[in-house]
């Protein structure tokens, strides 16, 4: 995968597969720490511990489960080739939450990506379940949940075109304002290089 | 003209488009995209994301959803188009940049592309 962002969409499809109602996407990037973690809980149906031991086995996929196969187990590998680990619980009947680390500076860390695509790709065509996203950078937090945009619309769909247009505007507002504080911080250590040279 | 982002923008917004929601959900047209891991690995959202600018650019209705893998992983990413008393057609390969052609051939036109498609199922 060239983007983190398709392994997230591809955990959350996991978690639709699991039937699961609600999904907490968390990315947390902290560059103090070196850290990048992405976090996806759900309350689909969980697993028991022998499918939790197996789900990290690419060759563990049958035709009756298809929510296990290679997607788990490239993250797994995506995350350790980064100094990262994936940390994978899981219980019966209560729900899976799946973590994955990276050092955030690790030159083998795959871009986060297009996030705006996969949001939306979740919000838009697998919309039988909530989604509570939060995304913080260093101290810039943007969190929204779907339950409270639905709310405001009531019996309007989430695909209908005009909301369709205003959830695009709405991410890629609340993104940029997470990645340009980044950015002005990146420029801002640049300067000071230049100055010192 | 002011930018819709914030939540009351959204509550106006509902107002506006309450009254022709019934006409818009009536469609007999549903486009299904793979979006397992390998259709994931091979574009399968950046050709769900073509699909829905296309629609929306054409003003055309149709209902759009996500399937997980259905074993063709070789073809990915994997779309079907399923009409209301036509055969449902499946097209294997739908990078992004051949969505355009397929809505206006298929949808559009009526017809299919045929060097594109990997599946036929007859109701």
């Amino acid at each position: 995968m060239r983007e983190l962002s398709l392994h997230i969409l591809d955990l959350v499809e996991n978690s639709l597969e699991a039937g699961a109602t609600r999904i907490t996407l968390k990315i947390t990037e902290d560059r103090a720490e070196n850290l990048l973690g992405i976090i996806v809980e759900d309350n689909g149906r969980g697993m028991d511990a022998e499918t939790v031991r197996r789900v990290t086995d690419p060759f563990f996929t049958t035709r009756t489960t298809r929510n296990v196969g290679l997607g788990v187990p490239l993250l797994k590998a995506a995350a350790e080739r980064c100094q990262g680990e994936l940390i994978l619980q899981s219980q019966p009947g209560v729900g899976t939450p799946v973590e994955a680390t990276f050092e955030w500076d690790h030159i083998d860390r795959a871009p986060l990506g297009d996030i705006k695509g996969t949001l939306l790709s979740i919000l838009l065509f697998r919309s039988g379940a909530d989604l509570c996203y939060r995304h913080r950078v260093d101290d810039a937090l943007f969190r929204f949940d779907s339950t409270e945009i639905r709310e405001q619309l009531g019996d309007v769909p989430l695909s209908h075109p005009a909301v369709r247009e205003w959830l695009d505007r709405f991410l890629q507002e609340n993104l940029q304002k997470l990645t340009s504080a980044h950015s002005a911080e990146q420029k801002e250590c640049q300067d000071a290089e230049t100055d010192i040279a | 003209m002011p930018k819709l982002t914030s939540l009351d923008d959204l509550r106006n917004l509902r107002k506006q488009v309450q009254k022709e929601i019934t006409t818009r959900t009536e469609t007999n047209t549903t486009i299904t995209v793979g979006m397992g891991t390998c259709g994931i690995a091979a574009g399968a959202r950046e050709t769900m994301n073509a699909i829905m600018r296309e629609l929306a650019d054409r003003d055309i209705e149709a209902h759009v959803a996500t399937v997980g893998c259905i074993g063709m992983c070789a073809s990915e990413p994997l779309v079907d188009i399923e009409q209301a008393g036509q055969p449902r057609i499946t097209y294997g390969n739908v990078t992004a940049d051949k969505v355009s052609r397929l809505i206006q051939e298929h949808l559009i036109n009526g017809s299919l592309v045929d060097e594109w498609v990997v599946g036929r199922l007859e109701k």
